[in-house]
């Protein structure tokens, strides 16, 4: 195996510190910031904010706050795994929608 | 932990321990997301309605809550770098912080739904029955919605004035902090929620 499956077991990586956790904190409320500007031009500039921004804060929280950075493939996939159906289900459902 | 011959051998297995957290946490996410579909398909339907609905909702309370929560999860954070760092006395004080944090999101809340009942707009309602089908829909799905996740911040709360209590009893330290680090996963969920809640309800609607 090239890659342990089980990180925090056998190879522990270092724990990050606070000034990392404080640097993703101020992002986090920086992109909070951009969504709500976004929202101050329209409609369909709110929805791209939602889109696009958004995504990137769940992305923060989850890879930092989370610590999935430092987990093994198998948390990581068990993550994608649940992403991707959900993903799935949101094709699914707007392909119904638009050729109904 | 002093080693005895007559002391049982306790089982422990950290990795087995978050992997069952994350499974548990994956079917949260499916829970909510069933919610964000059924929210995408009626938008959908309704534009209009979701849009004048929508305007209805406070903005500022709902960006003023989403900063709370994620300074809340930052303390979580770094609560547990300091028990990772033996340091108790500060993750303590940060682990307060946390659960100040989310009675105050709680507070806002609750302001919030209290100003929503004043103006007659929650399911069942006299004046939402008035209301064009799509409003009901969106109120519906606001109240479901946050409703399900205030019901989150609650049992998080429970979960981490109990990990308090074991850290400040020594129970939680540097040689055992997976306990605080699980508590910790299920608070940040419950933020990510909310992340997709404020620009679905407040802001994009």
């Amino acid at each position: 195996m090239s890659e342990p499956l089980l990180a925090s077991e056998d190879h522990p990586v270092a724990h990050p510190g606070y000034a990392t956790f404080l640097k993703v904190w101020a992002a986090l409320v920086v992109l909070t910031g951009v969504l709500v500007l976004m929202s101050r031009f329209g409609q369909s500039s709110a929805v791209w904010g939602l889109l696009l921004v958004t995504p990137v804060k769940a992305w923060l929280v989850f890879y930092f706050f989370m610590h999935l950075k430092y987990e093994g493939p198998l948390l990581k996939g068990v993550v994608l795994i649940t992403l991707g159906t959900l993903l799935i289900f949101f094709a699914l459902m707007f392909s119904d929608v638009a050729f109904r | 932990m002093t080693a005895s011959s007559h002391a049982p051998a306790v089982h422990r297995d950290d990795f087995a321990a978050k992997l069952g957290m994350w499974l548990f946490l994956v079917t949260e996410m499916v829970l909510f997301g069933g919610l964000f579909l059924a929210y995408s398909y009626m938008r959908s339907q309704y534009p209009g309605d979701f849009h004048r609905a929508g305007t209805e909702l406070n903005a500022t309370l709902g960006v003023t809550n989403t900063v709370v929560l994620l300074t809340s999860s930052l303390t979580v954070a770094l609560s547990i770098v300091a028990v990772q760092r033996g340091e108790r006395r500060r993750a303590l004080a940060f682990l307060g912080t946390t659960l100040g944090l989310g009675v105050v999101f709680l507070t806002i809340k609750s302001i919030e739904w209290a100003a929503k009942f004043h103006h007659g707009l929650y399911p069942g309602a006299a004046h939402l029955a008035t209301l064009p089908h799509g409003e009901q829909v969106f109120f519906g799905l606001y109240f479901t919605m946050t409703g399900l996740h205030g019901l989150h911040v609650i049992a998080g709360l429970g979960v981490l004035a109990y990990m308090f209590r074991k850290v400040a009893r020594g129970e939680i330290g540097p040689e055992r902090p997976l306990l605080l680090e699980n508590a910790g996963l299920y608070w940040h969920l419950v933020d990510v929620i909310w992340i997709f809640l404020l620009p679905l309800f407040y802001l994009a609607a």
